[in-house]
């Protein structure tokens, strides 16, 4: 019997296509950012009411991601950008190659990574390019197996209503590891609730302490102006980036 | 239960190196899965025996190796591994630690033997 060393990341491969899918987006100049909460904290509705306050001139669209049925995309569809459904067919999660096939980038699909009855519904109501401003991709209710796969965006938002438990970031720290932003939501529902915010602060700042908190209520509005403040200067940051990139290029003469 | 697509994906591997290797058989694969890795190793095995079965890779015994969450003290530098909610440094006890480690999700080595 002989050992062989094999130092390689189980999931080199959807890291590859991540990483396909991040430069993509850098030339592009996109702000992508990845929504990930356990079912039922709010993803849906904040998107809805994030798109309400964008610009309507904005490139910006919506990639939604569900196990079964297209009523995420339903409802984010009324707000007049595009919006794609990715039904995962089973799969508690999205993926690289879900991404990069929603986005039509590649095909066809390697069916030994992506289960046979996942399907991407084409957008309506708005024409589909590849030049976002800003990407939205709305996770599948979940707050583990998303947290292992990455899909090139710039930031994974993990979002926790304050109907669950503070320590919840003790439960999963993954996620809130990984997470440049969390976001508590519902906090309209505080007076009603034993839930105390500091500490599910602190045990967010355990789990990872550079992460950023804001409280927000998408249903009051209280909060939202501190999210789209911080949508805009990650916006302004990609954008800066790439400007920056071109000059570069351009004063190299290539 | 994304372990089953993990699975998958360190199958799909290993058949990979397998048919590189036509004059071995693999026996063994070895994991390295840190508790941050958001992969439940008993899940994994479990998904993993089921894929496998029935396969050319079949038997293929997979090992995994655990790896806990490692801190780094912010007073004192001190690395160290905790299992508990709520860790403290082990050296000078400050509760200022920061999370440096633990969300590998690794193919560490393959078994082989001769045909």
């Amino acid at each position: 019997m002989n050992r062989l060393p094999f130092e390689q990341k189980v999931l080199g491969e959807n890291d590859r296509l991540a990483s396909e899918l991040r430069t993509r987006f850098q030339a592009h100049g996109t702000l992508c950012v990845n929504l990930i909460s356990a079912p039922g904290s709010g993803k849906t509705f904040l998107l809805e009411r994030t798109l309400e306050r964008l610009p309507p001139a904005m490139r910006a669209a919506v990639l939604t991601g569900d196990i079964e049925t297209q009523n995420d995309a339903n409802r984010l569809r009324r707000y007049g950008f595009p919006v794609r459904q990715i039904t995962t067919g089973g799969t508690c999660h999205l993926d690289a190659r879900m991404i990069e096939r929603a986005l039509h980038l590649r095909n066809p699909v390697s069916p030994a990574v992506t289960p046979a009855k996942f399907s991407v519904a084409p957008a309506e109501g708005a024409p589909w390019s590849e030049e976002w401003e800003l990407l939205l991709i709305e996770n599948v209710g979940n707050l583990v197996c998303p947290s292992s796969y990455d899909l090139g965006e710039d930031a994974k938002i993990v979002l926790m209503s304050v109907t669950e438990g503070e320590d919840k970031p003790l439960k999963y720290p993954s996620i809130f590891y990984k997470s440049a932003l969390l976001l508590l939501t519902k906090v309209d529902l505080l007076p009603h609730l034993q839930f105390d915010l500091a500490l599910a602060r602190e045990n967010a700042r355990r789990a990872n302490p550079a992460i950023e908190i804001i409280e927000l209520s998408a249903r009051t509005g209280a909060g939202m102006e501190a999210w789209m403040g911080w949508l805009q200067d990650r916006l302004r940051a990609v954008r800066g980036n790439t400007e920056g990139r071109v000059a570069q290029a351009a004063a190299h003469g290539t | 239960m994304h372990e089953l697509s993990i699975a998958g994906t360190i199958l799909e591997t290993v058949e990979a190196e397998a048919a590189r290797r036509p004059a071995m058989r693999v026996v063994k694969v070895g994991v390295r899965i840190g508790e941050l890795s958001g992969v439940n190793a008993e899940a994994l095995q479990f998904g993993f025996e089921a894929m496998v079965k029935g396969t050319h890779l079949d038997p293929l015994a997979l090992e995994i190796e655990q790896v806990p969450l490692r801190y780094r003290c912010s007073v004192c530098a001190h690395l160290f591994s905790a299992q508990d909610d709520i860790p403290r440094c082990p050296l000078c006890a400050s509760p200022e630690i920061l999370l440096v480690g633990g969300d590998d999700l690794h193919l560490a080595y393959l078994e082989v033997e001769d045909r």
